[in-house]
């Protein structure tokens, strides 16, 4: 079974998890750019995580057997911090770079005039570079959050195709799948979704246009959540080609409308003894 | 500072590529950085009745063949970029100071580009912080470019024995590190580091790996066995 997570935050996450995730099938993820937990107060800290992102994480990654790629964005809480909104103008020198595969994650936080024009440029801003964007859905008032959500990206360059709504749940899933909009869930140990729940969207809305992630991160969450979800969709009846398409075949798709994403990751083994060193140091 | 690569090995280079269209973006690309080349002093804007494929925008006051450098990989393939980016870094002719941004601005394979490229553009040790900026990561991808022939010319000795070490602590094979017998040849102090080393494995049950061995007899410097 070949997983792909299209969204992750692997820098909270350790060097144990990658094996688990490499032992559990998963061989790439995406991970957008995101709070961190602590906020910040430049947009000079922007910077250095989005450094990260494009080079010390998929090189972890590698080591592993995953493919890395990165959405890069700047996340709908701190859009209403005036100390990092400047970092608005950098985003365009990130936008060009080889594994950046999204912008992301954007989205609603508390719905803030603030949080409408970071939403509005930054999807100007993958329409601009090529890219796809991961929309993330708001944690609390999610329905109306939804809509105004949908209202934004209808009025902006970027279409619907192009476009993938996450974290949506019962309540919110009809209206989205509506949009025309990939269709994202996250599965969490106590929040968000869960696999059967995720199993059940799926008899009702189809495999199509549907992503499940782990969203996992620095807070009570499970970089395993994917294949859980895999292994539920089996127990319930749907085949391994459902299971591809949800978990793998679905984000290559949605990221592949880049034309950026490369899967092709040496093997854990052939890379520990120094596989990507060697071609440069010979 | 090293000859450029003969042109022989642009016509390998695009014999690598994975197809047609990559050819013909990684021939645009040289001419963009080729006319920087000859006119440093403006942006030169891009044909747009030869281009296959328009490169995007370049940022502002940067010009286009800096675009294709960010963008090789996708364009090439991973295989090439490093040899593309390099290649393309020499035929601009890029100074210290452009290398430094493009560098600091750079994804890790951007970076390793950049530092794959210092020997045959850098002729003074004025990008010595560069590779002293790859040598603190553990990204041996960056670790590995560091210690190339630039390393080898430019760097005190201090910060050239902390590389070799590096390089044995994240398996960087020593073939990596250019001119490695010359410059170790007579290194007392290094080889006293080497010995340390390898007796701080040996005190933790850890085997003292092969390459340290080689590295410590290169030094000729007489020793007990470690």
């Amino acid at each position: 079974m070949r997983i792909f997570d299209p969204h992750i935050h692997m820098t909270s996450r350790t060097t144990d998890d990658y094996a688990a995730m490499y032992a559990s099938g998963v061989r790439a993820v995406v991970e957008p750019a995101f709070w961190l937990g602590q906020p910040r107060t430049s947009p000079a800290s922007f910077l250095d995580y989005f450094d990260a992102l494009l080079g010390w994480e998929p090189f972890r990654a590698a080591q592993y057997g995953i493919a890395h790629h990165c959405a890069i964005a700047l996340n709908p809480k701190e859009a209403n911090d005036p100390r990092c909104t400047p970092v608005l103008d950098e985003l365009p020198r990130y936008l060009d770079k080889d594994s950046v595969v999204a912008v992301g994650e954007i989205g609603y936080d508390a719905m803030t005039p603030a949080e409408d024009t970071a939403l509005a440029a930054q999807l100007q801003l993958a329409a601009d570079h090529g890219l796809p964007a991961l929309v993330h859905t708001p944690h609390r008032d999610k329905l109306a959050g939804l809509h105004r959500t949908l209202d934004v990206v209808r009025e902006s360059a970027l279409p619907v195709e192009r476009t993938l709504l996450d974290h949506l749940n019962e309540t919110t899933v009809a209206a989205a799948a509506d949009s025309g909009c990939w269709l994202g869930f996250s599965v969490y140990p106590d929040t968000k979704m869960d696999p059967d729940r995720v199993v059940a969207v799926l008899r009702t809305f189809g495999t199509e246009r549907t992503l499940v992630n782990s969203a996992a991160d620095w807070g009570r969450s499970d970089p395993l959540k994917t294949r859980e979800v895999a292994d539920a969709m089996l127990a319930a009846g749907f085949t391994d080609d459902d299971v591809d398409r949800v978990l793998w075949r679905n984000p290559v798709a949605f990221y592949g409308l880049s034309g950026r994403l490369r899967l092709d990751v040496p093997a854990p083994d052939a890379l520990h003894e120094g596989n990507s060193v060697l071609r440069g140091g010979e | 500072m090293l000859t450029p690569p003969p042109s022989r090995t642009r016509a390998d280079l695009a014999a690598r590529l994975p197809d047609d269209q990559a050819r013909a973006w990684f021939a645009e690309a040289l001419a963009d950085a080729s006319r920087a080349a000859t006119a440093p002093q403006g942006p030169p804007a891009a044909d747009p009745a030869t281009a296959s494929e328009a490169p995007p925008a370049p940022a502002p006051g940067h010009p286009v063949w800096q675009s294709r450098f960010v963008t090789a990989g996708r364009h090439c393939g991973p295989d090439a970029a490093d040899d593309v980016r390099t290649l393309l870094l020499i035929e601009a002719r890029a100074d210290t100071e452009t290398l430094t941004r493009l560098y600091r601005e750079g994804s890790a394979p951007e970076r390793r580009a950049v530092l794959l490229a210092l020997p045959f553009l850098v002729d003074g040790p004025g990008a010595t912080p560069l590779v002293d900026d790859a040598l603190r990561t553990h990204d041996t991808r960056l670790v590995s470019a560091a210690v190339g022939p630039y390393a080898a010319e430019h760097l005190p000795p201090h910060a050239w024995r902390h590389a070799v070490l590096k390089c044995l602590f994240t398996g960087v094979p020593p073939a990596a590190v250019a001119d490695l017998a010359r410059r170790a040849a007579g290194d007392a102090e290094l080889a006293r580091m080497l010995t340390a080393l390898a007796a701080e494995r040996t005190a933790a049950g850890r085997e003292v790996p092969r390459d340290l061995r080689h590295a410590l007899t290169l030094t000729g410097v007489p020793n007990e066995e470690p």
